[in-house]
């Protein structure tokens, strides 16, 4: 049997290894960034259980690494195909780590010591991070690694501290860039999506006034690993924000600034997230500004309803028209209309959180050409019908899971990686018959 | 049991994460003072190749039969040390972990002498209790490569045909006369709008070609026995019985349509329709009312169904863009609109595009109809106008939702697997297992899951395909060495333990006393918290292990 590749490792990519990993079909599992994870793993609890995010996502993603089946390619991205299905060849561009895979321990003494700071992405860069250095506590591999464009040795040829400190031996600053060619018999697609810059709706003052985040970076900021320690210390004054406001369809279910479409998911984790700041401090006021409530999924309303009577959550329906901050004291005022009762308000709060679109990754057109699959207008990877063929793309043995082909939520995402690997085992059996 | 205990202890530092917050000699020192500890010794990591080929060496070295590790959390890194005792031929179930990091390390930085004590008294309990542990065998259980497919629908079918694909059998058992359930029923899909006979005669010439699916109509499982890889299957119906054995099970029953009868004077009067009969009208081109008004969440988001039943709205649309015409008005009252994703958003503004209007309506104040001879009036609260809006209509239709099919408790018994509080099935974890049960080999797919359209009920079913193939690929699924076990001696069946297993995981044998099947068990240790004789033995965490653990917790340093 040939191996399946699976492009993207977040949660629809970790499905989709482990259930042709543990059916006995070997994966090639490329992930761009230096460790599988995803989204998820930036996520502070999930919707509607509660559940502690990366505690449900952790052992899947350690399930992946000692996993005989799956190979994981980290820091990797898709450089060229051919072939058809039963017989693609692959080539992977594997770019240096500056580290020793092998011999690294992931103590993160290196970190510890490298004098260079820069945004850290995982903390949606309401945090830092040095030059070298893990991706996240839980990062697999758990292998450190060097950024070149802010490392002192690769930027102005000194420093060195942390090959002197790494007791391991493990930092090797000659590492090259690494290609590698894969024969599969058929190819997952599962890279996921971006998140809309707000920065574009200057009505809602993103990126102006430091109180207003995307529910990205309030996920990072109320979560326990954050950079507050969960605490809700508003980034203007540092004060801890007991009244705080969501606002929904930022850049979505819009024909101006945005995308048309509804994102899916942000009802759900707006209420989430409203509910993380009522357990850390009950008497806060949370209001969330929606213009339709997406509670179509399973327990989607039973946890509205359990956010409005239990936890005294507040929704208002109207789009806000405007945000206005005082000077002085940084709070905003959301100008909106409720249309259920057809008034103009104001509400006064001090941090604002913008749910904003899930949206095509800026690399799907590249992606897209390389593999030879259609994208939908907006950059998404189409399906060949959404009814009859759901994961399956404009090309044969190329199927498409998870966020990467429109937004969704995880067990959407889940059941759809599944759903991938059963077309990807098909594929092998063909071939098996055929021999 | 093994000979004398002879444990070794590692300690780790985990670099600078144990190492700079507890004094790790003093850790290893005091582990040599403890009972039955023959060597102690500390690793800068332990899991590192070089840690593991240490604890390898010191096994052979001394004879050691026990092994604890003081490190990090064994979530992570337990199967890991497990696998490196087995490499040195001590059984995996006679390791222990103490987690002197994350429960330790990490949070004392400030108190290094405090940490150091505490982790003195989490090495003591561990070696406590590895004293006492037990070798566990992991017995194989075959899997015979079959399947049963529950439901004849699209997911049923989909589910089938994707098996058998992969190279499996499967029996296809539906209660109707022929295959198709609700796509029988409906005239074209959204969101595409093509037909449904588009999606339907494809697979049911496909299934009709395909040599490995036996389909059985007209029929009903009547009884289901045993466990993964191994369930004796029952069907009746058309006069006849029969009996079959299959490795694992896909529920694929699908759902039913809320029928709205007394709501909004649905059954007394003709002008007012389901969606689905609304639907059909516009199939045979019968519908010809000029003023048309929906009425969205009828029966559904209320106190006796809470939930959303998430197709309606797009279902009410796709009928609105295939019934809309110049000269006709069409109406739609909703709650929120539910047009989620890229392609419902699309037909969101196609119908907004055709004139169609959307007028938001309040539950507490939902709206009022009352029947004239000229036609209907719909009389409602806008809370976008802020004031009551009267309709008249030729056509008044109701979207309804979809509710658990009428025999889906029976199944859940059959089956032993449990329903939510809406009735329909329920999987084993909402976010990370949507189509397991919590039974192991049983999986569940489409509509019995929860409302969801053509497209999501067909990627369900592959990946019910997905997770089903995987023992079945296998031929083979290992029981756990962690599980329970009833003293036959002490056991009086009184059936407690049968009540609180989660798993079904406990039957009664011939002689009527508690019996656990091991390839069902899950070791949750629920039945031996609540055996009221102490009949029941948790393996790996007996009692005696854990007082011992407790009681070491007890003393001093």
């Amino acid at each position: 049997m040939k191996p399946v590749l699976v492009v993207g490792g977040g949660i629809a990519g970790i499905q989709a290894s482990l259930d042709l990993a543990d059916r006995g079909i070997r994966v090639h599992l490329v992930e761009k960034s230096p460790s599988i994870g995803g989204v998820m793993a930036q996520l502070d609890k999930t919707f509607p259980t509660m559940d502690c995010s990366i505690c449900i996502l952790a052992p899947k993603m350690i399930e992946c690494f000692r996993h005989p089946n799956i190979t994981i390619h980290t820091q990797s991205e898709l450089v060229s195909l051919e072939g058809t299905v039963g017989d693609f060849s692959v080539k992977v561009l594997q770019h240096p780590r500056s580290v020793d895979a092998q011999k690294c321990t992931g103590c993160g003494l290196c970190s510890e010591r490298c004098p260079v700071k820069r945004p850290s992405v995982f903390q949606a860069c309401l945090g830092q991070r040095k030059a070298i250095y893990l991706a996240f506590p839980q990062a697999v591999p758990l292998i450190a690694t060097i950024d070149r464009d802010a490392c002192l040795w690769f930027t102005q040829g000194i420093c060195r501290t942390c090959e002197t400190v790494c007791s391991a031996n493990a930092v090797e600053y000659e590492q090259k860039e690494n290609t590698i060619e894969l024969n599969v018999s058929s190819i997952i697609l599962a890279t996921g999506f971006e998140q809309y810059n707000p920065k574009d709706i200057g009505e809602y003052g993103y990126g102006h006034y430091r109180n207003v985040l995307t529910a990205l970076e309030f996920e990072r900021l109320v979560c326990a690993s954050g950079p507050t320690g969960g605490v809700l210390t508003r980034p203007s004054d540092g004060k801890v924000a007991h009244n705080i406001a969501f606002i929904q369809c930022v850049g979505s279910r819009t024909q101006t600034t945005g995308y048309p479409y509804c994102s899916a998911s942000c009802c759900m984790y707006a209420t989430k997230e409203a509910v993380l700041i009522k357990e850390h401090e009950p008497s806060s006021h949370v209001t969330i500004h929606y213009m339709d409530l997406r509670i179509f999924g399973k327990g989607f309303q039973e946890f509205v309803d359990r956010a409005q009577s239990n936890w005294g959550v507040r929704y208002v329906r109207g789009r806000p028209g405007e945000i206005t901050e005082d000077p002085a004291s940084k709070d905003l005022t959301i100008h909106y209309e409720d249309t259920e009762v057809g008034k103009v308000e104001k509400n006064t709060v001090e941090l604002v959180i913008l749910c904003t679109a899930a949206v095509p990754n800026s690399d799907n057109n590249k992606l897209g050409g390389i593999l030879g699959v259609k994208l939908d207008e907006y950059g998404f990877f189409s399906t060949k019908d959404p009814i009859s063929s759901p994961v399956e793309t404009s090309r044969q043995g190329i199927y498409v899971c998870g966020s990467c082909h429109g937004p969704r939520d995880i067990p959407e995402s889940v059941a759809e990686a599944s759903a991938t690997a059963a077309k990807a085992a098909e594929d092998e059996a063909r071939l098996e018959v055929k021999g | 049991m093994t000979s004398t205990p002879r444990i070794g202890v590692f300690v780790c530092r985990c670099g600078i994460n144990i190492g700079a917050y507890v004094d790790v000699p003093k850790v290893v020192e005091y582990a040599k003072t403890l009972a039955n500890v023959v060597n102690a010794e500390e690793n800068m990591y332990t899991c590192s190749s070089d840690g593991l080929n240490k604890i390898k060496e010191a096994i052979k070295k001394n004879d050691l039969n026990r092994v604890v590790v003081a490190s990090c959390t064994p979530r992570t890194h337990e199967p890991l040390f497990q696998e490196t005792c087995e490499e040195a031929g001590v059984n995996k179930y006679l390791f222990e972990m103490a987690n002197i990091r994350d429960q330790c390390s990490w949070v004392h930085m400030r108190e290094p002498e405090k940490a150091t004590k505490k982790a003195k008294d989490l090495v003591r309990m561990a070696v406590a209790k590895a004293a006492l542990l037990a070798p566990g065998d992991e017995p194989e259980i075959d899997v015979n490569p079959s399947s049963l497919v529950i439901g004849g629908g699209v997911s049923g079918m989909q589910a089938a045909l994707s098996l058998a694909d992969q190279g499996f059998n499967v029996t296809l058992v539906e209660k109707a006369p022929e295959l198709g359930g609700m796509l029988r029923t409906l005239d074209t899909l959204f969101p595409s709008n093509i037909k449904a006979s588009k999606v339907l005669e494809p697979l049911l010439q496909e299934i009709k070609a395909n040599p490995r699916i036996r389909v059985i109509t007209n029929s009903k499982v009547k009884t289901v026995n045993g466990f993964i890889g191994n369930f004796d299957i029952g069907v009746e119906g058309d006069g006849k019985q029969e009996r079959f054995n299959v490795g694992t099970i896909i529920v694929a029953v699908g759902a039913d349509l809320l029928k709205p009868d007394g709501l909004y004077l649905y059954g007394q009067d003709a002008r007012v329709r389901t969606q689905a009969q609304f639907e059909e009208l516009v199939k045979m081109s019968k519908m010809d009312a000029k003023r048309i008004v929906m009425i969205q969440c009828v029966g559904a988001r209320n106190e006796d169904r809470p939930y959303c039943s998430r197709i309606c709205c797009n279902e009410a649309l796709k009928n609105v863009l295939n019934a809309a015409s110049p000269g006709r008005e069409i109406f739609i009252l909703y709650r929120d609109l539910q047009t989620y994703g890229v392609h419902y958003s699309r037909l969101e503004q196609d119908a907004k595009r055709k004139g169609v209007k959307f007028l938001k309506y309040q539950p507490d104040k939902p709206p009022q109809v009352t029947a004239e001879e000229d036609g209907l009036r719909i009389e409602f609260y806008s809370p976008t106008f802020n004031e009551k809006v009267e309709l008249n209509a030729d056509l008044l239709v109701l979207s309804t939702p979809l509710v658990p099919v009428m025999d889906a408790k029976e199944l859940s018994q059959l089956l032993k697997v449990s329903l939510n509080s809406n009735g329909f099935f329920m999987e084993a974890h909402i976010k990370l297992r949507p189509i397991d049960f919590a039974t192991d080999g049983i999986y569940i797919c489409g509509t019995a899951h929860s409302p969801k359209d053509i497209g999501e009920s067909v990627t369900q079913a592959l990946a019910a395909a997905s997770r089903a193939a995987i023992p079945m690929a296998r031929r083979k699924v290992r029981a756990a060495a962690i599980i329970s076990e009833v003293d036959q001696k002490k056991c009086s069946g009184c059936g407690t333990c049968i009540e609180v297993c989660p798993y079904n995981a406990i039957r009664k044998n011939d002689k009527g006393l508690a019996e656990v099947v091991a390839a069902v068990c899950k070791g949750c240790g629920i039945c031996g918290a609540t055996c009221p004789e102490k009949a029941i033995t948790m393996h790996h965490f007996t009692d005696e292990e854990i007082e011992a653990q407790g009681l070491a917790a007890l003393k001093e340093t």
